[in-house]
């Protein structure tokens, strides 16, 4: 298993929004490579006949009814934002969407 | 009445009016304060809000209202849990001094139950951890030995009960969150099956995983505040929607003639401690003493459960950690009116995540790229499958399966802090369990020769049959207790200032 | 030299794709209890669900469900017995949770088609266009952007968010590639989506307003050299908030990139932005990095299998489809297919389907709204159905069939409804229109024109049935235009013998 590069945990990290300093990519990218390598076993067993689980119950169709209940007031909803404005969230500049 | 008394003495003292909730609660922070300078179990005491909670029942007692079993008992809740008003960190930077809207599930059933919430307790960060050394508020200590970790994702709830500052706890367990810290501080823990307990407002590290539990320092304390949290919430679309099984009643049968209990091969050997084995093995000798069957069963591929845990975790945390980035709510740094919503989340998540945390969110937004999928977080998913028959086969043999619930006693802080791999290894014997969605319990069965400190005892029962690990383990420990002449916590030393 | 659409379509071939969202009218939330109203304050409407506070967790509605599966019926598609809803995973403000609950590779609809006419040069043609998939994703918040953009206002940016509209239901239809339109790529991408509106108007599970955004389009298009047999590298537009706008936006991303080929520049694939003054596309955010959506199940909700019986009880309420229903009633009310046409543009079949169901004749209801009526709305820029009601309209017909309006007279009173002077009965008495029915009053204009005009009256008497046109001509001078010609014509010529 090939080893994973300083460039490559950038680009998780930049796909996570994480800023990280070079040093901590280095680290992190020979960590990576331990525990990948620790963990790449269970592609041993994982064969094509062997369905994936993504839920230990085994429990379909959970819905619920087209209802209306009370929301949350508008200051109970803001109570823990950084920074509002007139009753929105406030936050830095969006870049590059109209 | 004494804070070293069982949660289901002080019902009875509290049913009796020996005692009231206001006293009873005061006590405990008198515990608290004496206490927790030295084993920082707590992040933050809510004496308002409890000592208002125990008024409320004191009255309606008095007023003759008919209260819920464990009415006016202490609690302490491990820090991941949402409580509205009440500072909710989960153990991290970038929740701090957070203050939910909204209770979670389990918190509205203690509160309807007239349960006392002393506070919050300490954990690794999101529940990210096996020694609380994670905690961005520095390590909470076993008070067996305060220079050890007391476990982790929860070892501020199991250190508050091995401390007495609560008679009951709530955990939260992933991998052995729950289990693990019970082990090595000589309490008991449980993680219900999946879908047991209500998940809504418990702040998510592994959706399919996660599970919150009852932690206390006996198995009928354990059972009542089972039944206290347990059932069925529609605000939780993976919540059980069954009966919950009587686990109290389970506790107190003390009868197991004619059960099958299942030893798992794989859970032992190399990795395991000596003195941790051996008092398993004891503990299995006590069952058979008891009328039980022992039966020698192979699940070859928890083998590979470890290795699947930490592909699954990572890679749904990954996606559940993603809602911290300080627009809604939450720690907010870098913002200075120039830079750019996309720097000031990266600049947070940077501040506000601590080491375990970014190493797995990495690992998960690795496991679920595209191109590497298939390899990692899809076979994983497989082994699950695989880890799942291998629990069906075995539960056709055996009514409930048993381990050692930790490799190891509680080791030293420091000590494996540097060294992920050999961390993670302290869930060997717990992650099985929650990759299957069936229940486990640890509760403890003696000290270890080589350390004298305490080794926790696992049972594993099949799905939706919770009651069975209630029903094995109150007779283990009447049997332990027996044997011992007093209860394990007797045997620890006494912290300076307690009780 | 740029080449113009005309010269681009010789050279080159166009292949659309299109992605329509709709946003459901359900009630609450996707996920969620929350309101759903349109125009409410800011964060009202908000729960630790839709605001993606920690440790809230999701829980499906169930009648979301069912309008997704009715949409996916009515688009000839496939129901899966299993789908389930996967995480999309991506960073941005207006999503709270930092990943879109939607659904990647077990989506709940499948493979349907949608047939839509257009007129072309050789008559009206019929396009198939095949539905790729039909799945069920959660809307965003909104943000406002404030500060300047244009570098000349200096002082702090910011973006304010709302997030009453984050988890309303959004069902996501996608096409699969449609090919061989040629010319007629931009008609068969409007006709499409006139089509599909149709179609979710009639299922009533969206309110389909474009300009509101509960219909958004997404139009994909590549080109490649007639008869290459390849395929060229696409472009996606958004902002496409009209039927017009997606038609425009068709021959705008046409020209764009043929111009680009023929300058030997390569076509880049990228998100683009439709600009309405100039029917022009601008390119969107730039990325760097293609972004890595990382799907996997959502772990918090379950899977959704829908029982068969279920779906046969849906199927059956699925009102008649919109293309059936004009073959119906153009053949019911026997219009030609030039005067159908006309109808469906105006978008005035249903008023006149109403104006018939009141009672009114077919041919005339038809000929009133798109005559008379629209030719006055046209002029104020108006609706048809602005300026006067299906009952009055409906009620103008019914007395020109019993007879007590002649068309002439019916024009006036149409007039005075408009102008708002009352109803049909009213103008008509304020006007005092009425149609001179009493046949002893026709009589007696009739036996006056007679005697004024005696050598007339001999002549017709004599078989000289037009002569008559005087007299009628007469008669209705003295009653004002207010007689019924043929009713007089009718009486005259029976006094007369013939």
């Amino acid at each position: 298993m090939a080893a994973i590069s300083r460039d490559e945990v950038a680009n998780l990290a930049r796909l996570a929004r994480i800023t990280m300093s070079d040093d901590e990519l280095d680290h992190l990218a020979g960590e990576m490579d331990v525990i990948l390598g620790a963990v790449a076993r269970v592609q041993e067993v994982a064969s094509a006949d062997v369905a994936p689980t993504s839920h230990p119950l085994a429990v379909n169709n959970v819905t619920r009814e087209d209802v209306v209940l009370p929301s949350l007031t508008p200051s109970e909803a803001l109570s823990g934002a950084p920074a509002t404005d007139e009753g929105r969230f406030k936050v830095p500049q969006i870049l590059g969407e109209e | 009445m004494s804070v070293r008394d069982n949660a289901s003495v002080m019902a009875a003292a509290l049913n009796k009016k020996e005692i009231s909730a206001v006293e009873l609660t005061n006590q405990h922070y008198e515990q608290i304060a004496a206490v927790d300078k030295d084993v920082h179990a707590f992040l933050y005491l809510d004496k308002e809000g409890a000592l208002a909670q125990a008024e409320a029942v004191d009255k309606k007692r008095a007023a003759g209202e008919k209260l819920s079993p464990l009415a006016g008992v202490p609690l302490a809740l491990k820090d991941v849990m949402t409580q509205k008003g009440i500072p909710t960190t989960c153990g991290s930077k970038i929740l701090e001094g957070w203050r939910p809207p909204y209770d979670s599930t389990v918190v509205t059933k203690l509160k309807n139950a007239g349960v006392i919430i002393l506070g919050k307790t300490n954990m690794d960060e999101f529940a990210m951890g096996s020694s609380t050394e994670n905690s961005a508020y520095g390590p909470t200590h076993n008070p067996w030995d305060l220079t050890r970790i007391p476990g982790g994702s929860g070892g501020g709830s199991s250190a508050a009960l091995a401390a007495f500052e609560a008679p009951l706890a709530i955990g939260t367990d992933t991998g052995g969150s729950i289990r693990q810290p019970a082990a090595v501080t000589g309490t008991v823990g449980v993680k219900p099956t999946y879908g047991g307990v209500s998940r809504y407002g418990l702040v998510a590290f592994s959706s399919s995983l996660d599970q919150a539990g009852p932690c206390a320092r006996t198995v009928l304390d354990t059972a009542l505040l089972h039944q206290a949290i347990a059932g069925y919430d529609n605000k939780d679309s993976t919540s059980i929607n069954q009966a919950v099984p009587d686990v109290v009643a389970a506790a107190k049968k003390l009868d197991v003639k004619g059960m099958k209990i299942g030893v798992v091969k794989q859970l032992a050997g190399d990795g395991y401690q000596k003195g941790v084995e051996d008092k398993f093995n004891e503990a299995v000798a006590e069952l058979v003493k008891l009328g039980a069957e022992i039966v020698e069963v192979s699940c070859p591929n928890f083998e590979y459960a470890l290795a699947a845990y930490y592909l699954i975790a990572p890679s749904e945390c990954s996606s559940n950690l993603a809602r911290f980035d300080s627009m809604r709510f939450g720690l907010r740094v870098g913002d200075d009116g120039v830079k750019s919503a996309e720097e000031v989340m990266n600049l947070t998540r940077q501040a506000g995540f601590g080491r375990e945390v970014k190493r797995r969110i990495i690992l998960g937004t690795y496991a679920l790229s595209s191109g590497y999928y298939d390899a990692y977080y899809g076979s994983a998913q497989k082994v699950r499958t695989l880890i799942k028959q291998d629990f069906d086969a075995a539960f056709t043999k055996c009514d409930v399966l048993v381990s050692p619930t930790a490799p190891t006693t509680a080791f030293k802080i420091g000590e494996k802090s540097n060294d992920p791999l050999a961390m993670y290894l302290n869930d060997i014997a717990t992650i099985p369990v929650n990759m299957a969605g069936i229940g486990g319990m640890s509760l403890p069965c003696g000290l270890a020769a080589e350390d004298n400190l305490p080794v926790g005892f696992q049972i594993m029962s099949p799905a939706m049959k919770d009651d069975r690990m209630y029903l094995v383990g109150g007779a283990l420990e009447a049997a332990l207790l027996s044997k011992w002449g007093k209860p394990i916590l007797d045997f620890a030393p006494k912290l300076a200032g307690s009780k | 030299m740029s080449l113009n659409y005309d010269q681009v379509i010789e050279k080159y071939e166009p292949t659309l794709g299109l992605e329509v969202h709709v946003e459901l009218n359900t009630k609450s939330k996707m996920f969620c209890s929350c309101a759903t109203e349109f125009g409410a304050s800011p964060n009202t409407q908000t729960c630790p669900v839709c605001l993606g506070l920690p440790g809230a967790l999701p829980v499906v509605n169930k009648r979301a469900i069912e309008s997704t599966i009715l949409i996916g019926l009515a688009l000839n598609c496939s129901i899966a017995p299993y789908s389930r809803f996967a995480r999309k995973n991506y960073f941005y403000p207006d999503m709270p949770k930092n990943f879109q609950t939607s659904q990647y590779d077990e989506p709940i609809c499948v493979n349907g088609f949608l047939d839509v006419q257009i007129q072309t040069d050789e008559g009206e043609k019929t396009f198939k266009i095949e539905i790729e998939r039909v799945h069920m994703e959660e809307d965003t918040g909104k943000s406002l952007h404030v500060g300047g953009s244009t570098g000349r206002i200096h002082g702090a940016q910011y973006s304010l968010l709302d997030y009453n509209r984050a988890g309303i239901p959004l069902v996501e239809i996608v096409t699969k590639v449609v090919p061989n339109t040629g010319k007629y790529a931009p008609q068969v991408a409007r006709a499409y989506v006139a089509a599909l509106r149709d179609i979710l108007r009639g299922l009533k599970v969206s309110d389909v307003k474009m300009e509101q955004g509960s219909l958004r389009c997404d139009v994909n298009l590549s080109l490649a050299q007639i008869n290459s047999g390849k395929l060229g590298t696409r472009s996606e537009t958004k902002n496409v908030n009209s039927l017009r706008s997606v038609e425009r936006a068709v021959i705008g991303e046409v020209i764009r990139q043929a111009n680009r080929l023929e300058d030997g520049e390569r076509i880049i694939q990228e998100t683009r932005h439709f600009l309405e003054e100039s029917g022009q596309t601008r390119p969107g955010r730039s990325k760097e990095k293609a972004e890595d959506y990382r799907y996997f199940p959502e772990p918090d909700l379950v899977p959704v299998v829908p029982d068969a019986k279920w779906i046969e009880e849906l199927k059956k309420t699925l009102p008649e489809k919109p293309a059936d229903r004009r073959k119906r009633l153009q053949s019911t009310w026997s219009v030609p297919d030039k005067e159908m046409a006309a109808m469906v543009n105006a978008e005035l079949l249903d008023t006149v389907e109403e104006t018939v169901l009141l009672g009114a004749d077919p041919t005339k209801a038809r000929s009133w709204w798109l005559g008379e009526i629209s030719r006055i709305a046209n002029d104020r820029s108006v609706a048809a159905t602005e300026l006067i009601s299906v009952k009055d309209v409906a009620q103008v017909i019914e007395l020109i069939t019993k007879g007590e309006l002649t068309d002439k007279l019916a024009r006036q009173v149409v007039e005075g409804v408009i102008a708002g002077e009352g109803s049909p009965a009213d103008v008509i008495t304020k006007r005092g229109l009425k149609v001179v029915s009493d046949d002893s009053q026709l009589m007696k204009a009739i036996l006056d024109a007679v005697t004024a005009q005696a050598d007339t009256a001999q002549r017709v008497r004599e078989g000289n049935i037009p002569a008559a046109g005087a007299l009628i001509g007469a008669v209705m001078k003295a009653t004002g235009g207010q007689a019924d010609a043929a009713k007089v014509r009718e009486l005259l010529l029976k006094h007369l013998g013939q």
